[in-house]
């Protein structure tokens, strides 16, 4: 094929996209060295001196960290666990099949903010209709202002939103295995559950591998259901490493600051999806 | 054995679909609630527990200036952007699949698999890193709390996955019918426009599915990088949770903001029944 048309195909989405990338990451990068904030706007050079702040002087930046990496692991699990077993049930016929599958897509395609007001609502702690529910049988738990319930109450939200994402892509994969397997498994009489183990799930683990990475992905983004649920509270309890930064930046004005975070954040980003994506390959690949 | 596992399965199936449907049943009943049955203690049927009234829907389509909430104009603008800055990633993203897909780059130790990373990993970029410097990029350009500025941004949120999910599909699509094209004496344009594209259909509803759901449920950029000229649909619905919120019209605005997309749902689970969804998505 032509060899000078191929730059016409590639270049201009690559050079869009870098040329709306390029200013703000490198200016981020810029901003991290510089003293900016609200009584001092301006980009002076400070040197290292944030990330020295940061490593040293701000356990909370640490502590979100950790939370963060708490609360996306486990909803990504619970997404996978649940995810698989809806797609499995709904793969093959059983009553109803094409309405629960779309119903089950449908909390993905809502806009998590808004869903979060409403969730919010429902969670109300004497207003709602779960503490209604419950103060029948003597419980009124806080789901919004108790420290771990807050914990809790985010997951369950994160849940119900993004499970269908995980549904549709291991649903999407199961309809795509080849039949041979599972003749030959149906011929040599194996049970379900060992048909599962020993057949579906090897089929599925490229797969799997895939879906879980992009959720993490999209998961060590929460915010938005932090900031409208519990804005990070009660204390700092339900408070990730965006939502500090938003803070730190966005509410506080210390924006040099808020710069170096935000890039050590990529970075730290970048580098444990790496070892999350290889140690994930090793693990599920391994036969 | 196998009874009991088929009971389990519909527990579970049945189960899970009441988790899914309650918040959306109990925002259906508020929006139909006034202040007393809201703040009076847990209501859940009409008519029996509480008198309904329209009061929450009325407010949606009423000026500001007589109370009311008016969500046509964020309605139309989250429309604008998302429909915007979904087509734009789609033309620029599947003409990069296309070329990752079909020809081979090399520049030093940067292979097309790179290439493809680097436009997928801009999906790994927490908002929070982008918005400071978006919104002093912006505001130095004027193009703070505008919609061009808006579409700029959303356009760097959706170009990654069409383009992930584009060249997935082409890779999925013979070679052969576009060299047969060439033969036939297209250009290479031609034979793109011509042979490539009305056989990638189904490809691209998928991407441009995708598109629109990650651009209509965006929220954080819509929050930091607009004010008051250009207000989106969930900044506006957020802004009503305020100390004393009205529930019956939050509720209200919250069902009609998240009807649209459903439709999507239904488009979704029909390409995936034909079996055309598994290639373009893995």
């Amino acid at each position: 094929m032509n060899f000078k048309h191929k730059y016409f195909f590639l270049f201009p989405g690559l050079f869009v996209l870098i040329g709306i990338l390029i200013f703000p990451i490198i200016f981020v990068v810029r901003l991290s060295l510089s003293g900016w904030n609200s009584y001092n706007p301006g980009l002076d050079f400070i040197g290292l001196d944030n990330y020295i702040r940061l490593f040293t002087d701000d356990p909370r930046f640490w502590e979100s960290f950790f939370r963060l990496s708490f609360l996306s692991v486990t909803t990504v699990v619970l997404q996978y666990v649940i995810g698989f077993a809806l797609a499995h049930m709904v793969w093959k016929d059983i009553k109803f099949k094409r309405f629960f599958r779309v119903l089950f897509l449908v909390p993905m395609m809502t806009t998590p903010v808004i869903m979060t007001v409403i969730w919010r609502t429902f969670f109300h702690e004497s207003l709602g209709p779960v503490n209604d529910i419950l103060s029948n049988f003597g419980f009124s738990p806080k789901w919004l202002t108790d420290p771990a319930l807050a914990k809790l109450t985010v997951i369950i939200v994160e849940v119900w939103q993004w499970t269908p994402f995980m549904f549709l892509l291991l649903l999407a994969g199961l309809l795509s295995l080849p039949k041979e397997p599972f003749l030959a498994a149906a011929i040599d009489g194996a049970s379900p559950v060992r048909k599962f183990i020993y057949v579906t799930f090897p089929l599925m683990a490229p797969i799997s591998i895939g879906a879980i990475i992009i959720r993490l992905i999209e998961a060590s983004k929460i915010m938005d259901t932090v900031y409208v649920l519990t804005s990070g509270g009660p204390g700092t309890s339900t408070e990730t490493s965006s939502f500090y930064i938003f803070i730190k930046g966005l509410r506080e004005f210390q924006m040099g600051y808020a710069a170096s975070m935000s890039f050590t954040y990529l970075i730290i980003m970048i580098i444990s999806l790496t070892i999350i994506a290889k140690v994930l390959t090793k693990l599920l690949l391994k036969e | 054995m196998s009874k009991l596992y088929t009971f389990l399965k519909y527990f579970f199936i049945v189960f899970w679909a009441v988790f899914v449907v309650a918040p959306f049943l109990w925002a259906l009943t508020t929006s139909f609630k006034d202040f007393q049955s809201v703040n009076g203690g847990v209501t859940y049927i009409p008519w029996v527990d509480f008198e309904p009234n329209l009061e929450g829907w009325k407010v949606l389509i009423k000026s500001p200036a007589r109370g009311g909430v008016d969500i046509v104009e964020p309605y139309f603008n989250s429309l604008f952007v998302t429909c915007t800055a979904s087509f734009i990633s789609i033309v620029l993203g599947t003409l990069s699949a296309y070329a990752l897909s079909r020809y081979t780059f090399k520049a030093g130790l940067v292979k097309n698999n790179d290439i493809t990373f680097f436009f997928i990993s801009q999906r790994i970029m927490p908002p929070i890193v982008l918005s400071i410097p978006f919104f002093l990029f912006l505001s130095s350009i004027n193009l703070l709390d505008s919609l061009v500025g808006l579409i700029l941004v959303y356009i760097v949120l959706l170009m990654p996955i069409a383009v992930w999910i584009m060249v997935d599909f082409f890779n999925k699509v013979p070679r052969e019918i576009d060299e047969t094209a060439l033969i036939d004496g297209c250009n290479p344009y031609q034979a793109f426009l011509k042979v490539v594209l009305p056989n990638s259909i189904s490809g691209l509803i998928v991407a441009g599915m995708f598109c629109i759901i990650f651009g209509w449920i965006d929220f954080f950029f819509a929050f930091i990088l607009t004010f008051t000229e250009v207000q989106l649909l969930p900044v506006k619905i957020v802004a009503l949770n305020s100390s004393v919120t009205p529930w019956w019209s939050l509720s209200a605005s919250a069902l009609v903001s998240v009807a649209p997309l459903i439709i999507v749902a239904f488009i979704v689970e029909r390409y995936l029944s034909k079996g055309n969804l598994s290639g373009a998505i893995k």
